[in-house]
């Protein structure tokens, strides 16, 4: 009988590790940090090389503005959507690994709410839980420019993640991450080149690139996450082929689009009943960040808990048997 | 070393027949070459040519037709590791279990359930292709039972799962004769039994174990001329099944090693059905060519058939709808008029809001080569020159009584000069497709 070919490939570059958040000991004052990265191959091989950390969950958590969260979400988390320290605690109590507060609030159209209220916010969630940050602008420009030193002041030292730096925005952002010791989100829209034009950017700026988390952006199942897929896939092995300017961990923003899904908010299908609604959106959202994963994702935002909880356990599934669980 | 598609063609008819379904001989070789056909496909092909050609022109991973026509089903026959690379050529076949301990009430019930699992997205009707019966009884004669009520109900292509060869046997002959089920002996079956089952039969059988049994046992069956074969990691966990599919893959694409150039069949069953399901869509995103699964409520079966609908579209070729006008609803000549672009996601996204809001509407698909409102603006396909002419083009003037026009809200800032070029007012309608229905109540006045 013939014997199996060698099909393992000989990578030459790997992901890098970023760790997010820092106990006193470090200069911060959280209880867990986080470390993301290390892959020396592709997704949960582990017969090629090491697959690295395992991919952490981070809750996605509004300063203002929940309220209005599809309803299966709304009775996931209560009355804590108004309050962004509580509902952090809440979804601490689901078991993510991070917080990620997404200052939509600070949004022109939305609240418009002040640089200082946003440091408030940031605060209070720093006050209300032990887990790392990632903090995450309202995705206009000017704004976040207002916005984003604030909240990276009132971390500071926190070691958190912030974002994002973007092809036409990322000199504000890069200077306050230096100033107050934070890892940056560079975002990029669907686009190998620009993912790295990006980087080249941060760098040029004086950060350093193994302290970046990539965007590559995000879409849900059914709306276009076969791009984001092969986004993901190419430069996750452009990665492994030794190309620096792409080895940073991944970051997926799977719960917010994944919510806005039809078929998660309201299935357009016969036979969809009261009872087996909330179901839709969790699947949606769980198999949104599977596939993902599978493509090369080291970090994924979620929203509901049962996702959360069904994306942990998948995660058990396919990491090695032997992988210490921290 | 694989044949260049000129050397296949020196051996080839060169009759230009059409026969297999190729318009020249020449095309065909250059398929072939590719690894996207098989020689088999030429019935004109002499045997001395075949043998001559043989084994060097086979593609890297087999073709294999499950179920008789009209609905058999292929699977196999893929060329790459990465849909960037190539697209997946063969859809992940999507097989429902079912008991054979079942009553045949309960076993006409699932029937019938099974015929309601057709959803509509993006203007494709997804559903599961086939059903995997496991035998649970222990009883080949409840087996063949099982099986015949179900192959008279539905006719679909089946999977007939058992730990013993008589029950597969007795299931597979019978009412079945003909109709290629997979046959997969999830017990410990010799080589020597699987090929006589494939041969008594005529039908495919999955050969299920670890990587090297798995070689061997393909290998033992091409020896005795089976070659119908599918490969399975049964129900190891996740990982190792991943490992399993993405290793035999590369065996046979990267190295051109046949043992392994099958087919695999993926089982994501178990307690748990939820977890079950989301490690469906992980094995539809790699390598699964047939899935059984028991994804039977819709809430877990349409993020599977979801999966296999993005996976396997072409990346090369954007997922676009004919750019023209579309009637949604009982139209009339005062019905609002929606612009937007004919990549398929951007125009199905605002059709099924405006049927669920139940207002009757005109909605035109400008050509912007399939890409999204976003982007085809970046890239300047969605500007008031492209959407002015659009609106030419499809005569809207003569349908319309009214002369306003809405647009996305992603592109306000073309408003005015949209215009000034068409002469038409412009509304700037919501951003997102969820807000079209309260617009379209609340928002949208007629001049
Ligand atoms: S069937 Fe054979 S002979 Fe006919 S066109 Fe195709 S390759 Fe040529």
């Amino acid at each position: 009988m013939s014997s199996l070919p060698d099909v393992k490939e000989k990578w030459t570059g790997k992901v890098n590790t970023v760790v997010i958040g820092a106990t006193p000991e470090e200069g911060g004052t959280r209880t867990s940090t986080v470390t993301i990265g290390g892959a020396e191959t592709l997704p949960f091989l582990s017969f090629e090389g090491a697959v690295g950390r395992r991919p952490a969950i981070a809750a996605e958590v509004w300063d203002s503005g929940g309220e209005a969260w599809p309803e299966v979400l709304r009775q996931a988390y209560g009355e804590a959507l108004s309050s962004p320290g509580e509902w952090a605690k809440k979804a601490v109590e689901f078991g993510v690994d991070l917080i990620c507060l997404r200052l939509m609030g600070a949004h022109p159209d939305s609240g418009d709410r002040s640089p200082q209220q946003c440091a408030q916010t940031v605060k209070e969630v720093l006050a209300a839980v032990g887990v790392p940050l990632i903090i995450w602008g309202c995705g206009v420009d000017e704004k976040d420019n207002q916005i984003l030193p604030a909240a990276s002041a009132a971390a500071k030292g926190e070691n958190c993640l912030m974002g994002t730096a973007r092809e036409k925005n990322y000199r504000t952002i890069v200077a306050v991450c230096l100033a107050d010791k934070h890892k940056l989100i560079a975002e990029s829209p669907l686009d190998i080149n620009i993912a790295k034009q990006v980087n080249i950017l941060c760098s040029d700026a004086g950060f350093p690139v193994g302290d970046i988390v990539i965007f590559p952006t995000t879409g849900a199942l059914g709306y276009g996450i076969e791009y984001v897929y092969s986004i993901q896939e190419r430069g996750r092995l452009a990665a492994l082929r030794g190309d620096k300017l792409l080895g940073q961990p991944v970051i997926c923003d799977v719960g917010f689009e994944a919510w806005r899904a039809k078929e998660a908010k309201a299935p357009p299908f016969e036979g969809v009943t009261d009872e087996t609604r909330p179901y839709w959106g969790v699947m949606w959202e769980a198999a949104t960040a599977l596939v993902l994963l599978q493509a090369g994702a080291e970090l994924v935002v979620m929203r509901h808990p049962d996702a959360i909880q069904y994306v942990r356990k998948a995660v058990d599934r396919f990491m090695p048997a032997d992988e210490e669980k921290s | 070393m694989a044949l260049t598609g000129l050397e296949i063609y020196k051996h080839l008819p060169k009759e230009n027949c059409k026969e297999c379904g190729v318009p020249t001989c020449l095309a065909f070789a250059m398929k072939v070459a590719a690894g996207q056909a098989g020689l088999d496909d030429c019935p004109r092909l002499s045997d001395q040519a075949r043998a001559q050609l043989g084994e060097a022109s086979a593609p890297p991973q087999r073709l294999v037709k499950i179920g008789a026509d009209p609905n058999a089903i292929q699977v196999g026959q893929e060329t790459a590791l990465f849909r960037h690379d190539d697209k997946f050529h063969h859809p992940t076949a999507v097989a429902l279990r079912i008991s054979d301990a079942e009553d045949e009430p309960a076993l006409r019930q699932r029937c019938q359930a099974f015929r309601k699992l057709q959803f509509l997205r993006v203007g494709v009707t997804i559903h599961p292709d086939m059903i995997a019966l496991a035998d649970e009884s222990g009883s080949p004669d409840k087996m063949q039972a099982a099986a015949e009520v179900i192959y008279n109900e539905l006719g679909v292509p089946m999977v007939l799962m058992s730990d013993k060869i008589e029950a597969l046997s007795a299931a597979a002959m019978g009412p079945l004769n003909g109709s290629r089920p997979v046959l997969y002996c999830t017990g410990q079956a010799g080589a020597d039994e699987l090929a006589d089952l494939a041969q008594r039969t005529s039908s495919p059988v999955c050969v299920a174990g670890e990587l090297q049994a798995a070689a061997d046992t393909v290998e033992a069956l091409a020896a005795k001329g089976v070659r119908d074969v599918l490969i399975s990691r049964g129900a190891a966990p996740a990982r190792e099944a991943l490992a399993f599919a993405t290793q035999s893959r590369r065996a046979a694409l990267n190295k051109k090693f046949r043992p392994l150039g099958c087919p695999i069949l993926a089982v994501a069953c178990g307690e748990d059905k939820t977890a079950a399901a989301l490690d469906a869509c992980a094995h539809v995103a790699k390598y699964a060519a047939v899935l059984v699964c028991d994804a039977w409520p819709p809430h877990l079966l349409v993020p599977i058939l979801t999966t296999r609908q993005n996976v396997y579209s072409d990346p090369q070729k954007p997922v676009q709808v004919e750019a023209k006008l579309y009637d949604v609803g009982e139209t009339s000549a005062d019905s609002p008029l929606l612009v937007t672009t004919n990549f398929s996601l951007s125009y199905y996204s605002v059709e099924s809001e405006v049927e669920a809001s139940r207002i009757p509407c005109r909605i035109l698909a400008v050509d912007t080569e399939g890409t999204s409102v976003l982007t085809a603006w970046a890239a300047d396909k969605f500007n008031p020159e492209t959407i002015a002419a659009a609106l030419k083009a499809a005569g809207v003037e003569e349908k319309v009584a009214h002369r306003q026009l809405v647009i996305p809200g992603h592109v306000a800032v073309i408003a005015a000069s949209l215009a000034e070029e068409c002469g038409w007012k412009v509304l700037v309608g919501p951003k997102e497709a969820s807000g079209i229905g309260p617009y379209l109540k609340n928002d949208y006045k007629m001049a």
